[in-house]
């Protein structure tokens, strides 16, 4: 009320006017801003919302046209169908023993190598990091073919850790990557003074380091475990009775009905935002740093 | 035993050299600080002696032992980095206790020694704190009380009091002396801060571009700069220059700042024969001329272009041909800007200086004696 009050005297000052409509231009620019960035944001989250719709509607409701905004009455129908259709289970069972493989076995190469690329200025380094940026730039049917022929030929064919092998070499890269900007973060004045204060290198390693970038690195298998969720071209070429989840309903896509690929999108999306929401913070820095 | 010996020390950053052959020694017990502005190699040369970057060439040996190629944890030393290298992820506590638990000491040594090294450094209690929980200075006096409670025989301090606030650091000065006396360490302490160098070192080497110019006691350095570089970095103001003409006269030399002579002293005769007719500095210390306010034969006439009353004196500015000229008078002295003065220069404060290296001319000792 008071500051009311006050406005008609400050308006008689010459400057005001000018005040004023550098004010209006700075609110018009953020406004400008918050529309692109809200625009962006519902080409994202329209589609998650009518998936999530649709998989707590009833059958009939995803049947329906046009559809409701909101699930109305929420129904689990289609969930529970989904997840008792045949082989889902056993897929679920594939698609985590997968990608857990392939989270361990591409974070313990990693973290070395990771390690090595923030530390060392070894010979040929910048190659080394352009050459795994590039195996990501390759189309992934590139990568997954030749594999695929090596791996029928080795007599691996149709085995969950076949494919795990597939997926880290996949994600090997940006795994290692994302490793080594989480060290580069962690300064090298740690380690000299943990060895001043009598460390051996392993030793700062182990009770310096390692410490700091754990959550890091945690955040990096959470992506190598969510890339090897996600993964569909690898697993179909690779599997045929062992399916993984995508794999399995890809499969039967064309064989299924509206509501049981709203339920199988719902729960293929579900673990991603998960994960996705714990690591974001990692994934910029992981670009912040790649950048220089 | 823990003298600590630098032998003709180089270390390169590609074509970069920053650390040119230099050699240093800090006996048992002994404070030496590394003076010098920024970039001309303190912590290059301090991280040489951790075993922290490798040394190009030359020997690092510490109490007799030659440790140039030991890995740090073998050299007993303690080390405060410049900046701090506290670890984040424990607390003030496990911070301090680091090296010590390192080392296995047992427990209830282990809390004494954190604890009375937290004291000292006023941080005693926030040992339960994380680093993140503190301020800049109360972090740096983590890095501090690290390193002392590690008791090594070598404390290595790379600007400890940088990031102080000026009372703080005042008293933090004093107290760190003093306590670095008790623990008897052999001390090499890096610092920019001229005053710090002169009120902690038992000895300041002043360096700069990678060279130590000179090693001396506070007060050497402050009264004999041996180069020109260091007379005007020591001190506040700095030592003042005055370019002179040297002339023969007789069968000694005088040097002439416009109509006024100096005349050094018979000792300094053959180190000025080769700079018959050239000109060289006058360095003097602001403190070390006489104001008198009426003309005698052996007193330079300037005029004063400013006053500046500081307190504990009054800083007169005065012009000598192109030079300045900086000298303190007592607080209460009745001169005022634009008054005549006559100033007089006793012979055995000046610093007679070659224009071109910036080296002092000094008397050959050998020559003194003969
Ligand atoms: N790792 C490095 N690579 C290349 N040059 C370096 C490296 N470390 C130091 N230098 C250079 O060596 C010189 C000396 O560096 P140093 O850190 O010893 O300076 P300093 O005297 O400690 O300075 P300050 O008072 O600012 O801390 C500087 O010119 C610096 O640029
Ligand atoms: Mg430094």
């Amino acid at each position: 009320m008071s500051a009311q009050a006050v406005q008609p005297r400050l308006a008689v000052l010459p400057n005001e006017r000018e005040r004023q409509r550098a004010l209006r231009r700075l609110r018009l620019r953020r406004a400008a801003v918050y529309i692109v960035a809200v625009l962006l944001a519902l080409w994202i989250l329209l589609p998650i919302w009518l998936i999530t719709n649709m998989a707590f509607s009833t059958p009939t409701a995803v049947r329906a046209f046009p559809k409701a905004f909101f699930p109305n009455p929420i129904s689990l129908d289609s969930l529970t169908f989904f997840i008792n259709s045949e082989g889902i289970l056993r897929a679920l069972g594939n698609s985590v023993l997968v990608a857990v493989t392939t989270l361990v076995i591409s974070t313990l190469l990693a973290v070395p190598a990771g390690y090595a690329i923030a530390r060392y200025m070894f010979r040929g380094r910048d190659a080394v990091r352009l050459l795994m940026l590039s195996v990501r730039a390759f189309p992934i049917v590139v990568l997954a073919v030749p594999l695929a022929v090596i791996f029928i030929r080795l007599g691996m064919y149709d085995q969950p850790v076949t494919l795990a092998l597939m997926h880290t070499a996949l994600t090997l890269p940006t795994t290692i990557l994302v490793v080594s900007s989480v060290f580069a973060s962690v300064p090298y004045e740690f380690e000299e003074a943990a060895q001043v204060f009598g460390c051996r290198p392993i030793q700062a390693f182990a009770t310096v380091v390692l410490p700091l970038a754990l959550p890091g690195i945690a955040a990096s298998a959470i992506l190598t475990f969510v890339l090897s969720w996600n993964e569909v071209f690898a697993a179909m070429l690779l599997t045929s009775t062992n399916r993984t989840l995508p794999a399995h309903i890809l499969y039967n896509l064309d064989k299924s009905s509206d509501p049981f690929k709203f339920a199988a999108a719902f729960f293929m999306l579900v673990p991603t935002m998960i994960f996705i929401f714990f690591i974001r913070r990692y994934l910029f820095n992981m670009w912040g740093s790649i950048n220089k | 035993m823990s003298e600590i010996v630098i032998e003709n020390a180089v270390k390169q950053f590609g074509k970069f050299t920053a650390i040119d052959n230099v050699s240093l020694t800090a006996a048992e017990h002994e404070f030496v600080v590394l003076l010098g502005p920024s970039g001309c190699g303190k912590t290059t040369l301090l991280r040489a002696v951790a075993g922290l970057g490798m040394l190009d060439s030359g020997q690092v040996t510490i109490g007799g032992r030659d440790v140039t190629y030991l890995p740090p944890r073998d050299r007993n030393i303690s080390m405060v980095f410049q900046n701090y290298a506290i670890f984040p992820h424990m607390t003030v506590f496990d911070n301090i206790a680091f090296g010590l638990k390192m080392r296995r000491a047992d427990k209830t040594q282990i809390r004494e020694r954190v604890e009375n090294a937290a004291k000292l450094l006023h941080i005693e209690g926030m040992l339960e704190r994380f680093p993140s929980q503190m301020s800049g200075g109360q972090r740096q006096r983590i890095a501090v009380a690290r390193a002392i409670a590690y008791e090594s025989r070598v404390i290595l301090m790379d600007e400890p009091l940088s990031n102080l606030d000026a009372l703080l650091r005042l008293e933090m000065r004093a107290e760190l002396k003093s306590l670095l006396k008790r623990l008897g360490a052999t001390t090499i302490y890096v610092t920019h801060d001229q005053i710090e160098a002169m009120s902690m070192g038992d000895r300041i080497a002043v360096m700069k571009s990678g060279r130590i110019l000179q090693i001396d006691a506070p007060t050497r350095v402050y009264d004999l700069p041996s180069d020109h570089f260091v007379g005007g970095f020591i001190g506040n103001p700095p030592m003042n220059f005055v370019r002179g003409q040297v002339q023969r006269s007789g069968g000694a030399y005088a040097v002439k700042i416009g109509d006024f002579t100096l005349t050094p002293g018979d000792e300094l005769r053959s180190a000025l024969t080769p700079y018959d007719g050239k000109l060289i500095y006058m360095g003097i210390r602001a403190e070390a001329m006489e104001v008198v306010t009426t003309p005698t034969t052996d007193t330079l006439p300037v005029t004063v272009d400013v006053v500046e009353p500081l307190g504990a004196q009054n800083l007169l500015t005065a012009r000598v041909g192109s030079d300045i000229l900086k000298v303190s008078t007592s607080p209460d002295s009745p001169i005022k800007m634009g008054d005549q003065v006559w100033l007089r220069f006793p012979l055995n404060k000046i610093r007679w200086m070659d224009v071109d290296t910036g080296r002092a001319i000094t008397a050959d000792v050998a020559q003194v004696l003969a």
